[in-house]
C-alpha cells in the first residue's frame, strides 16, 4: 500500500504557515550558496525530479541547458498560471507555503546564474497574490534576497507579477511574450527559452511546485527523493481529487500511487454512485475509466495506458453525468482560449465546438461522430503549440470509451441525463 | 477624455514605481492596465492613452494588448465583479443551476452590470478550486462550495450593502478597483487575514497524520 508522503502540505494546517515564522529559516537555500551551481544541478538531475507543470521535462537538465559563461543575464521565471481545468495544486501551495516556493527560486536562480527572477501567477487569484508578495517582501526585508543573499556576493531580485486572464499563458513561451508586454501567443520552437527566453536571453520556466520541491532535495539529498516513486518517475507530488468524491482534496503522494489507493483515502465516489470517467492530469488528458482504477499514477504508466499524467488533475465522475456535456464544456473553454495564432486550432476548436453543440442536444448524426475526430486529426500535431492538442483528448477520448453514449442522444433526440442529479445537492 | 492633473500625478508615481521593477520598461503593460482599472473599474480611453505614454507605445499597441485578456474590461465592472465557474467540474457539480438562477435573479447576463452598478457577472473558467466546487469568485476571491441560495444571497448582500467575507481571503471583501491595485503589483495589507489553506486543501495532511504517515526521513 501506498501511503501519503506530506512535503510541500506539511506545514498547512500552522495558522502562520504562510510566514517565515510557520516556514523555516531557508537552511536549505543557505547551504545550496556554498555550493557549486553546478553541484546543485547534477543534484536535482540526480534525484530524478521532472517538471511538475504537466509534461514531465526532466528539471536538472533543462538547467543545464542554459549556456554558461555566455555574458548574457539569464533569467528565472516561474510559471504560476494554474489554469488547466480540474488542476488545483499550485494556488492552494502558494496561498499556504509561499516561502517553499521563494526558497526554491533563490536555489534555482542561483545554480542556473540568474539574478533576476519572475513569478507570473494568474490574475484571477489576488489572495494567493498578495500572500506571495507578502512572503517575498519578508525575504527582501530578512536579506535573503537582493543586494548579497545572506551577506553573500550573490544578488537576486524577486518580481511578482500577475496576469490577466488567459490559459495559453501556461504556455511557457505566450507566458514569456506576455511577461515582456505582449499579447500572450506562443513562439515558434526552436530556439528554446534556454537560449533565448525572456528579452532573448538564456531563461528557465519552471512550474511552481518543481521550484518549491527543490529545497527538500537540497536539505535531504537526491537520494531521499529519487527514493520515493517508481523508476522513472521520482519523488512526489501533489494528487487533486476533485468532483463527485466523498473528500475531495490535496493529497500529497509518491508518484505511481493508484486512483484505487487515493480513492480509498479520499472515502470513495460519493455515496450511493460508481465511478464512470476520470482525467489523470486536466481536461488536456485523455479520460479514464473505471478500468483504468489501479494504473500507477506516474508518467510512464499512465503514458502506456493512452493518457498523460499531466498535472495529476484528478477530477472524477460518477454515472449521473454525461460524457457529452463533459466534453462540450472542455470543447467550449478551449475554442474560447485558443489564442487564434494558428489556423487549425482557431478554427478547429471553433468547429467542434458548433458540432459537439448539435450532439449534445440530439440532432447530430453518425457522421457527426466521424467529423469531430476528423477535425481532431487536423488540429492533433498541426498546431503551433499544445493548447491544439490538449483540445483533442476529450474528443478522442471520449469517443473511444463512450461511442454508444453519443449515439443515445441521437436515438432519443436529447440528452438521456438529468443534470440535476450529477449536482452537489441533486444527490442528497 | 484625460485625467486631470492631480489623478495624472498620483497615477504616474505608482506608474514609476510599477516600471521600475522590471529590466525593460514594456513588461510593465500588463500591470499598468491593472493599475488603470483601479482607477476606472476598466480599461479606459484615457487609461490606455497613458498606458501608452508611459511606456512609448502607440495606442494601438496597448489597445491590442488589452483586448486579447478577459480580466480587462471594456466597460465598467460593478463595484463587486461575480464570476461563476462554467468550466466541465463546476458546471457539473452545480455551477450550470447557479449560474442560471443567478442571471435570471439579477436581470443581467455575462459581463453585464446591474443598473446600480454595484455587481457585474461573468461565467469564468477553471479559477483552480475545483475541490472546492461549485466555485464562485467576486474581485478575484474565493468564494467555495456555493449553492444556488447561496449565490443569490451572496449578490443581494453585495447590492445591499451588507457585510460579505470570501471563504479564503482576508476578513473584508475589497471592491474591484481595490483589488485591481494589488494586481497591478502595489500591496494593500491583507496578506496575514485568513487561514493558510481550509477543508478540502488539508484533507491529505488530515489524513497523513491520523495514519503516521510521513515522508521518509
Amino acid at each position: 500500500m501506498t501511503t501519503l508522503t506530506p512535503v510541500l502540505t506539511k506545514n498547512w494546517d500552522l495558522p502562520n504557515s504562510f510566514t517565515l515564522e510557520g516556514y523555516g529559516d531557508y537552511s536549505a537555500a543557505r547551504s545550496a550558496l556554498a555550493m557549486d551551481p553546478d553541484a546543485i544541478i547534477q543534484a536535482v538531475k540526480d534525484s530524478g525530479l521532472r517538471g511538475r507543470g504537466g509534461a514531465g521535462f526532466p528539471t536538472g537538465m533543462k538547467w543545464g541547458f542554459i549556456p554558461q559563461g555566455d555574458g548574457k543575464p539569464h533569467y528565472l521565471v516561474v510559471n504560476a498560471d494554474e489554469s488547466e481545468p480540474g488542476t488545483c495544486k499550485d494556488i492552494p501551495l502558494m496561498m499556504a507555503n509561499p516561502h517553499s516556493l521563494i526558497e526554491g527560486v533563490i536555489i534555482t536562480a542561483f545554480a542556473i546564474r540568474a539574478n533576476y527572477a519572475f513569478i507570473y501567477i494568474r490574475g484571477e487569484v489576488v489572495h494567493v497574490i498578495r500572500r506571495v508578495q507578502a512572503a517575498v517582501r519578508e525575504a527582501y526585508e530578512k536579506g535573503y534576497i537582493g543586494r548579497g543573499v545572506f551577506g553573500s556576493g550573490y544578488d537576486l531580485e524577486i518580481v511578482v507579477h500577475s496576469g490577466a486572464g488567459a490559459y495559453i499563458c501556461g504556455e511557457e513561451t505566450a507566458l514569456l511574450d506576455s511577461l515582456e508586454g505582449f499579447r500572450g501567443q506562443p513562439r515558434l520552437k526552436p530556439p528554446f527559452p534556454a537560449v533565448a527566453g525572456l528579452y532573448a536571453a538564456p531563461t528557465v520556466v519552471n512550474n511552481v511546485e518543481s521550484i518549491a520541491s527543490v529545497p527538500s532535495i537540497v536539505a535531504n539529498g537526491a537520494e531521499w527523493f529519487a527514493g520515493m516513486g517508481t523508476e522513472k518517475s521520482k519523488g512526489f507530488g501533489i494528487f487533486s481529487l476533485s468532483g463527485h468524491v466523498t473528500r475531495p482534496g490535496q493529497y500529497e503522494a509518491p508518484l505511481g500511487i493508484t486512483l484505487r489507493e487515493l480513492l480509498d483515502m479520499a472515502g470513495g465516489i460519493r455515496e450511493g454512485h460508481r465511478l464512470k470517467f476520470w482525467t489523470p492530469g486536466g481536461s488536456s488528458t485523455p479520460i479514464f475509466t473505471d478500468e483504468h482504477l489501479d494504473v500507477p499514477l506516474d508518467f510512464e504508466s499512465v503514458g502506456a495506458k493512452g493518457s498523460m499524467l499531466g498535472t495529476r488533475a484528478l477530477q472524477i465522475f460518477d454515472e449521473t453525468t454525461c460524457v457529452v456535456r463533459a466534453t462540450l464544456r472542455w470543447t467550449e473553454f478551449y475554442a474560447h482560449e485558443s489564442c487564434g495564432k494558428c489556423t487549425p486550432c482557431r478554427e478547429g476548436t471553433f468547429w467542434l465546438k458548433q458540432v459537439l453543440k448539435r450532439l449534445e442536444k440530439g440532432q447530430g448524426t453518425e457522421d457527426d461522430l466521424t467529423t469531430i475526430t476528423d477535425i481532431a486529426d487536423n488540429i492533433l500535431g498541426r498546431s503551433f503549440c499544445a493548447l491544439g492538442d490538449g483540445a483533442t483528448s476529450p474528443i478522442y477520448s471520449s469517443v473511444q470509451h463512450f461511442r454508444d453514449e453519443y449515439l443515445k442522444h441521437f436515438e432519443i433526440g436529447g440528452c438521456p441525463f438529468d443534470p440535476a442529479l450529477a449536482t452537489v445537492w441533486g444527490a442528497k | 477624455m484625460t485625467y486631470s492633473p492631480e489623478v495624472r500625478e498620483r497615477l504616474e508615481l505608482d506608474a514609476k514605481e510599477i516600471i521600475g521593477k522590471y529590466p525593460k520598461a514594456r513588461s510593465a503593460l500588463l500591470p499598468l492596465l491593472h493599475l488603470v482599472q483601479s482607477e476606472d473599474g476598466y480599461v479606459s480611453d484615457a487609461g490606455q492613452e497613458f498606458c501608452a505614454e508611459m511606456l512609448g507605445l502607440s495606442k494601438a499597441e496597448v489597445v491590442g494588448v488589452s483586448t486579447f485578456y478577459t480580466m480587462y474590461k471594456r466597460k465598467p465592472a460593478g463595484d463587486y465583479h461575480v464570476g461563476v465557474c462554467i468550466n466541465t467540474l463546476c458546471a457539473v457539480m452545480g455551477g450550470d443551476q447557479i449560474w442560471e438562477e443567478l442571471s435570471e435573479h439579477t436581470g443581467i447576463g455575462h459581463e453585464e452590470a446591474t443598473s446600480d452598478g454595484k455587481v457585474s457577472l461573468e461565467r469564468i473558467e477553471c479559477n483552480a478550486a475545483c475541490d472546492f466546487a461549485p466555485v464562485m469568485m467576486v474581485n478575484w476571491e474565493f468564494f467555495d462550495n456555493q449553492t444556488p441560495e447561496s449565490a443569490k444571497q451572496l449578490v443581494d448582500d453585495l447590492r445591499a450593502g451588507k457585510p460579505v467575507v470570501p471563504t479564503r481571503g482576508p476578513g473584508r471583501l475589497c471592491t474591484f478597483k481595490e483589488t485591481s491595485r494589488v494586481l497591478s503589483g502595489l500591496p494593500d495589507e491583507l496578506a496575514g487575514e485568513g487561514p493558510s489553506a481550509a477543508g478540502p486543501s488539508l484533507e491529505g495532511l488530515r489524513i497523513a497524520k491520523a495514519n503516521g504517515w510521513e515522508a521518509p526521513k
